[in-house]
């Protein structure tokens, strides 16, 4: 099916609908779903990482990196997301450009800092000045990433704190009997196990994540709310299809978008969680053991 | 030592590279027609953009367009995410204090109030307006109550809901609400003249820059392209304001 | 104008007393702490009243849904579902949306007219959404609490010969609470973090008076510099995290005062719900 949309005002009823829900904007608005989705595939592993490093830190013997992991996760959970995302992108591109200017141009003399601009050597940027445009858009990407994995890092890490200190004592106790180092301990015994304590809360938590995707535009990120707000809001006649205002229906779209996301992931998390309790000495794990004597 | 010094040559060359081929980014908000707004292709396009092509053209620069969101488009301007800020954005002291900014290219502009019928009271009445705006300043000091939406957008859709009496905004960007509102808006009879026009935002430290794009605009002011462009049916229409002889002052 | 001189004119500011304009030039960091802070008394109002109001509709959503009644349990399980399921931000702007689509002169029902009017407001409108919302993340930490209560407790409850209502009220609602609560804390957080969201989504600021956020945004917008007014923000709110845990730590150890001192459990703040 071939459409002619070179002439979209002189179009009516359905070939006016297809042209117009197929127009390069409605394109970018489709793909701006696969960016939300990708940006939930590299945060997730990202944020676990970050997570991980913050629950082990909280745990360590030493005082001051037990205090950096405790702080961590303090700060972060007491100050609401939509507030880090307002200033900390901007933060945290000036730190990177602010380090490689440190290595880049050590002669450099002048402050970086004049009064409230951000200067530093032509060396430094990043990304470097006359990069293609697609280049910045991924260095945004990047640092939209980032600033989602620190803030949901640090909720990862309370709850795998908590994992951590809720595999039995015993089962420690019993592996340093065996002769194990502390960190034979570590990694053959808490970590498998910490899991499955751990997967109530991190399923709530990719529940989150997932949830707070609509604030990614503040993070620079051409999302789907933009596009929501964009294509949705009534358009004049500069515009080659003009509407009036449009955005109670693009907005319930992104609601049945986010719904049918939740849906979805607890059925998968449900069976995940089934599979992760088998063996366990949890009570999930003994309806398990009972349910399999039984077929 | 030689491997050091043929390294710093390499970066002094490389240095030099980009000075030769400057690529400039320009910032718009890509929300406000017809200076600067997303078409239904997804390109940036509007007044601000045909302008600033052809003052790069004319200034010998390579630039390209980066779309930020209007409340950080001046703190990433100074943390170098772009050089330059082409957003309708009008020249006044508080921005003037922390930015620099060019001579204008749209002369000093009116602000008008739209609303339902022609008696509303825009003294004492909501009035809507967008955050940040020089027109959110003004509502807030008439004595009107003022009731602050994110987009432009969002104040008109304040009016018809009846959410407000009237918006107050750049009369250009509302003439074409009004007039294809098919009536249902009406443009009142009390226009206000707001800021020094609109300019092109830079850094403090720019100089450089910011004189090249003075001259570009001086010289389309002196050849009567700038007010061309102005007057273009598509963007301001012929009834706009223009600066006819007074921008031709010292050509 | 001295700094006491500035916390006269704008403490209350965002409630409409005070100095009328904001401040246009010259921002002192006094200022700015004084009008956020100002800001934070409507992030108090609609955490406080929707947590309050909240907490009533949660219980008995969470008895619905546990209940084996379909004509119950289904719209419960609806509810719950659309309202945790979606991000807050997409409802605040739905329920503007639909708010201001009502009638302006008001509706009128057998000769009598009900204003319409003051839904759109921030202060009743936003704080319906809260209240909904809430209540539905409430209500599901309150179910799996309701499921986990110890079977023995039940047994023993009917050795006692309690049915029904006194059944509910002297073993299950106590034991629901004791189970809940340190989910609920977690959601009571949560709740005044998502208040912020209020005038950023949809709902306008009348009169430049907004929350905490709306003044940063102000400050922020005003001197360019978002490195001073969102760190404010972040300070206040680790405060009030500081005060709510103190709070909801008080009325656990109340739930808990039966048990011995070395078995009350700590208040371990783990975010099992937030938004």
């Amino acid at each position: 099916m071939f459409l002619d949309c070179s002439a979209p005002k002189t179009l009516e009823g359905l070939a006016w609908a297809s042209c117009y829900l197929t127009s390069g904007k409605h394109i970018d608005f489709y793909w701006a779903f696969v960016v939300v989705l990708a940006l939930l595939a590299c945060t997730a592993p990202m944020a676990l990482m970050f997570g991980y490093g913050g629950a082990t830190a909280a745990r360590s013997h030493s005082l001051p990196v037990r205090m950096f992991g405790k702080c961590y996760i303090a700060m972060v959970r007491g100050i609401p997301d939509i507030i880090f995302f307002l200033f900390f992108v901007i933060a945290l591109d000036q730190a990177i450009e602010w380090t490689k200017h440190q290595i880049v141009c050590p002669d450099w003399t002048e402050p970086v800092r004049q009064g409230l601009e951000f200067k530093v050597c032509p060396a430094a940027k990043v990304p470097q000045a006359g990069t293609a445009p697609v280049v910045h858009q991924i260095y945004g990407f990047g640092l939209a990433v980032v600033t989602f994995s620190i803030v949901f890092g640090a909720f990862v890490a309370n709850v795998l704190y908590g994992a951590m200190n809720a595999v039995p004592r015993a089962q420690l106790e019993t592996a340093e009997a065996y002769g194990m180092t502390h960190r034979q301990v570590h990694r053959r015994i808490l970590v498998p196990q910490m899991w499955t304590y751990a997967l109530p809360g991190l399923s709530n938590l990719w529940l989150i994540l997932i949830k707070a995707t609509p604030l990614l535009f503040l993070l620079g990120v051409r999302d789907i709310v933009y596009f929501a707000r964009e294509l949705g809001g009534s358009k004049t006649q500069a515009y080659e299809y003009p509407h009036p205002d449009w955005r109670l229906w693009y907005f319930l779209g992104l609601m049945a978008f986010y719904l049918l996301m939740t849906w979805g992931s607890e059925k998968v998390l449900r069976r995940l969680s089934a599979r992760l309790s088998k063996g366990q000495a949890t009570a999930a794990g003994e309806a398990l053991r009972k349910a399999g004597a039984v077929a | 030592m030689k491997t050091k010094i043929l390294a710093s040559g390499a970066v002094l060359a490389l240095m030099a590279g980009m000075a030769s081929a400057q690529t400039v980014r320009l910032g718009t908000e890509g929300a406000y027609p017809p200076y600067n707004f997303i078409n239904d292709a997804g390109e940036i396009v509007g007044f601000e953009v045909e302008l600033g092509n052809e003052l790069c053209k004319r200034a010998g620069l390579t630039c390209e367009w980066v779309q930020n969101d209007w409340d950080s488009i001046i703190p990433n301007l100074q943390s170098g995410n772009y050089d330059a800020i082409m957003a309708g954005m009008s020249i006044t002291d508080e921005r003037e204090e922390v930015i620099d900014f060019t001579q204008n290219y749209i002369p000093p502009a009116s602000s008008s109030y739209v609303g339902l019928t022609a008696d509303v009271d825009i003294k004492g009445g909501v009035v809507a307006a967008q955050t940040g705006t020089i027109q959110a300043g003004y509502v807030a000091e008439s004595g009107a109550t003022l009731l602050e939406f994110a987009t432009p957008e969002e104040t008109v859709a304040a009016v018809k809901s009846g959410e407000a009496v009237a918006v107050f905004a750049d009369k250009d960007y509302l003439v074409p609400v009004v007039a294809e509102s098919g009536g249902e808006l009406v443009m009142l009879d009390a226009d206000v003249q707001l800021g020094g026009g609109v300019g092109m935002g830079l850094r403090d430290s720019d100089d450089e820059l910011r004189g090249k794009f003075d001259a570009a605009i001086k010289s389309m002011k002196c050849d009567g392209s700038l007010d061309a462009l102005i007057a273009r049916a598509e963007y301001f229409g012929p009834e706009a304001v223009v600066f006819g002889d007074a921008g031709k002052e010292g050509c | 104008m001295s700094c006491w001189d500035t916390v006269q004119a704008y403490a209350f500011r965002s409630l409409g007393y005070g100095e009328k304009l904001l401040p246009k030039t010259d921002f002192t960091i006094c200022q700015q702490f004084t009008l956020i802070g100002s800001g934070l008394i409507w992030n108090v109002y609609f955490g406080l009243i929707a947590l309050c109001t909240g907490f009533f509709l949660a219980n008995a959503l969470a008895l619905a849904k546990a209940s084996r009644n379909p004509w119950l349990r289904k719209p419960a399980e609806a509810f719950i579902f659309v309202f945790r399921g979606s991000p807050l931000f997409i409802q605040f702007f739905l329920a503007y949306q639909i708010l201001i689509l009502l009638p302006r002169a008001g509706i009128n029902l057998f000769g009598l007219t009900i204003a319409t009017s003051w839904l759109t407001k921030a202060w009743a409108g936003a704080l319906i959404v809260l209240f909904l919302n809430t209540a539905a993340y409430s209500a599901e930490i309150f179910y799996g609490a309701l499921r986990t209560i110890p079977k023995g407790d039940l047994e023993a409850a009917d050795a006692y010969g309690m049915t029904g209502w006194k059944r509910f009220r002297r073993i299950e609602w106590p034991t629901m609470m004791r189970l809940g609560w340190p989910a609920y804390t977690n959601e009571a957080i949560f709740l005044f973090h998502a208040t912020t969201l209020v005038f950023f989504s949809a709902f306008p600021a009348f009169q430049q008076r907004g929350d905490a956020l709306y003044y940063a945004n102000y400050f922020a917008d005003k001197t360019f510099n978002p490195f001073v007014p969102y760190p404010i923000v972040a300070f206040y709110f680790i405060l009030l995290t500081l005060v709510i845990t103190g709070i909801m730590g008080l009325i656990n150890a109340r739930l808990n005062r039966h048990l011995p001192g070395n078995q009350r459990k700590r208040i371990r703040l783990r975010p099992q719900l937030v938004r």
